[in-house]
């Protein structure tokens, strides 16, 4: 239990500011944006995450928004376990023929409004995979989409960014 | 001397035929008639040999049918066996009975590619859903692939249990939390689970059909994004099977860098699922601390190669991205900050007792099981096997570097934690020695067009496990067949072997211990 007491001691509050490019932005409609956090989604906003059909590649970099240096949380941004939790859809695709029929669920299950925002290169064209028997392509031809994340994989940072603008936008 | 090919001289005798296609002939392959294919099994069984990897191409391009391939491994060789099959009569012997991994391999033969392995005891559509029309067989020439497929009806069949007090729990496809969607279904009594059946598919993105629509350049970009975490290493596997086609010899320091890439990968990626794993044990404090030495990798590499994943650096004839002395000071000083932090974070996670008490003894996949379904990997290495292509089938500078290999034998979870743990610290030991003896020189040459009708293989240890590589040139020097074998489509089945007894809320630990590719598996 010490040692993990030092550990937790030593290594501090990590949590940077976003990247200067992102976070002059940021700080243009920063206070604006978390004002619609809070008043909007009432201090926080839920995401739930969907793999329609990824490489695992945007999953990883989704990861890494929860992790100590980024702490989405701080923006009031927390990842729950059930659509109908969820403010926002955050997918990641190409949506492929055999998840089409999830993803049409789990939007269905999401209660209004739904934000969604389509993530990666495959999320917004179908990137690589394209269109064929197998994929689809991007998400929003199986589901609306609010804002799009272009990257392969978007970086932590654009993926902040973007889920703000969602919350911008609506 | 090979002990494969003798094991399969005395079954074929005069018929012995060596396939020339494959080329340089660094891997032995044979043609065998569809009468021996499943003698020659039992054969290799007879040595005690693994199944690496067993796959069929359309050869109707070349004037045949089509071609059904079973890869050996025994130690450090591997073999190659063939046989054909005419288009009008789509059969060949199944090897189920003999190699357990067959079993999945053949019914995606049967469902991507409508050849029928007579005598498997169980062929419900694999990756191919239910409600795919019966006759859409994508891998085959004829297949327009161009075309979304209409939706037909049909179901089905999980395995069931029945009894007094036996339930079942669907999950999935979509998962609580942020990965990839597959359905698990369980049969239990209580708590206990007693039965687990996977079904994979969901992620199935037509990657192997798609390859043949690409020039063998582009092709390193999508074998990039088979495994968006095992990038690294799928597009070395795919680089390193071309490049024996064609003969290519890569630039020194470029393999040198490539092993330097594969290391980092490695270490990211286990640092990650160190952490996922204690998490999901409810040691939260672990996945933080790990997470954020992952970060500061990822960060390292963006800076130096440009991408955090390291993705597209690795190309046909070399690599993209060179190291200066700065960036190696870099890395140097990375590493030593990092090691000097994880060993602390290790004697946490080793004194812990609460920890251990969920860890040890958990999902335990026996060796004697592990070799059945031929497990590759930090799977394979957690339950007594000593596999490692790193150490079986180097190529530079890991033909230099005397490699430990981590294996235990517990095979618990606790056991795949620990082998990451020490592959943490080898693979810095690894870079550390590729730095200070980097090779000088250029990074990128020709990698060249394949012949016709000659075909490559390859394999490579990615964090994972071994990823097999097999290309065929077509008769206009094209991709006629990428196959691509992760390493998650063996190491899924030991996830259902590990987690029988088991208590159902130990499975979400189980499962991160394994934490086997979907997108890998699916294609
Ligand atoms: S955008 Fe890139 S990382 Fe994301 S799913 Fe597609 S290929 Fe993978």
């Amino acid at each position: 239990m010490i040692r993990i007491l030092k550990q937790i001691f030593r290594t501090g509050i990590v949590t940077e500011p976003l990247p200067t490019e992102i976070d002059s932005e940021i700080t243009e409609v920063g206070t604006k944006l978390e004002d619609a956090i809070r008043k909007r989604f009432r201090r926080s906003l839920t995401i739930r995450q969907v793999d329609s059909g990824s490489c695992n590649g945007c999953e990883l970099e989704i990861h890494a928004i929860n992790n100590p240096i980024y702490n989405c949380e701080r923006f009031g941004i927390h990842f729950t376990a059930s659509p109908r939790f969820a403010d926002m859809l955050l997918v990641t695709g190409p949506v492929t023929r055999n998840m089409e029929i999830a993803l049409r669920r789990t939007y269905n299950s999401t209660p209004s409004p739904k934000l969604v925002v389509a993530v990666g290169d495959c999320g917004c064209s179908g990137g690589i995979f394209g269109e064929s028997y197998a994929s689809l392509g991007s998400i929003d031809k199986v589901i609306p989409v609010d804002v799009f994340i272009a990257g392969c994989p978007p970086t932590p940072a654009a993926l902040l960014h973007g889920i703000l603008r969602a919350v911008g936008n609506k | 001397m090979s002990v494969l090919i003798d094991a399969i001289t005395p079954v074929l005798g005069a018929e012995f035929r060596r396939d020339e296609g494959l080329h340089p002939s660094s891997i032995p392959s044979c043609i065998v008639s569809r009468e021996k294919f499943a003698e020659t099994a039992k054969a290799m069984k007879s040595v005690h040999a693994l199944l690496a990897a067993e796959w069929a191409s359309d050869e109707t391009l070349f004037g045949r049918g089509f071609g059904i391939y079973a890869c050996y491994r025994w130690g450090a060789e591997y073999l190659i066996i063939k046989t054909e099959a005419p288009f009008d009569d789509p059969t060949f012997p199944s090897l189920t009975k003999r190699f357990l991994p067959a079993y999945r391999f053949e019914r995606q033969i049967h469902s991507l590619m409508g050849v029928t392995p007579a005598g498997h005891p169980d062929l419900r559509p694999w990756i191919k859903f239910e409600d795919w029309p019966e006759d859409a067989w994508p891998l085959r020439k004829s297949f327009d692939a161009s075309k979304p497929m209409p939706r037909v009806f049909g179901e089905y069949k999980f395995v069931r249990a029945e009894g007094e007090g036996v339930y079942e729990i669907p999950v999935g496809p979509v998962h609580a939390g942020i990965i990839e969607p597959g359905h698990f279904r369980f049969q239990a009594v209580g708590e206990d689970i007693l039965n687990l059946e996977e079904r994979l598919g969901y992620v199935h993105k037509g990657i192997e059909k798609k390859f043949e629509l690409l020039s063998w350049q582009e092709g390193s970009r999508l074998a990039g994004r088979v495994s968006g975490d095992t990038t690294v290493a799928h597009s070395l596997g795919y680089c390193m099977a071309l490049e024996t086609m064609t003969g290519c010899s890569v630039p020194e320091r470029a393999q040198w860098l490539r092993a330097l890439f594969l290391e980092r990968e490695r270490i990211a990626n286990h640092l990650g699922d160190l952490g996922a794993i204690c998490n999901d044990a409810a040691f939260a404090f672990m996945l933080y601390q790990m997470s954020r030495l992952r970060e500061i990798m990822l960060r390292t590499n963006h800076k130096l190669f440009g991408h955090r994943f390291i993705m597209d650096r690795i190309i046909p004839g070399g690599v993209a991205a060179d190291i200066d002395a700065d960036g190696k000071e870099l890395i140097l000083k990375e590493l030593k900050k990092l090691l000097k932090e994880f060993n602390k974070l290790v004697t946490i996670y080793d004194e812990n007792s609460s920890l251990e008490d969920r860890v040890r003894d958990t999902g335990i996949l026996i060796p004697d099981k592990a070799r059945e379904i031929c497990a590759v990997g930090i799977v394979a290495r957690a339950s007594g096997l000593n596999l490692d292509c790193r150490m079986q089938n180097p190529f530079p500078p890991y033909d230099r570097i005397e490699l430990n290999v981590p294996v235990l034998i517990s095979g618990d979870v606790h056991a795949r934690a620990w082998v990451r743990v020490e592959e943490v610290r080898e693979s810095i030991r690894i870079i550390r020695r590729i730095l200070e003896t980097l090779p000088s020189g250029e990074i990128l040459t020709e990698a060249g067009i394949p012949a016709p009708d000659t075909s490559g293989f390859s394999a490579v240890e990615g964090w994972r496990g071994e990823i097999v590589y097999w290309l065929q040139a077509g008769p206009n020097s094209e991709i006629n067949r990428c196959m691509v074998r992760d390493p998650s489509s063996v190491n899924w089945l030991g996830l259902e072997q590990a987690v029988l007894g088991n208590i159902v809320p130990d499975f979400p630990l189980c499962n991160k211990s394994f934490n086997q590719s979907y997108s890998g598996h699916d294609l």
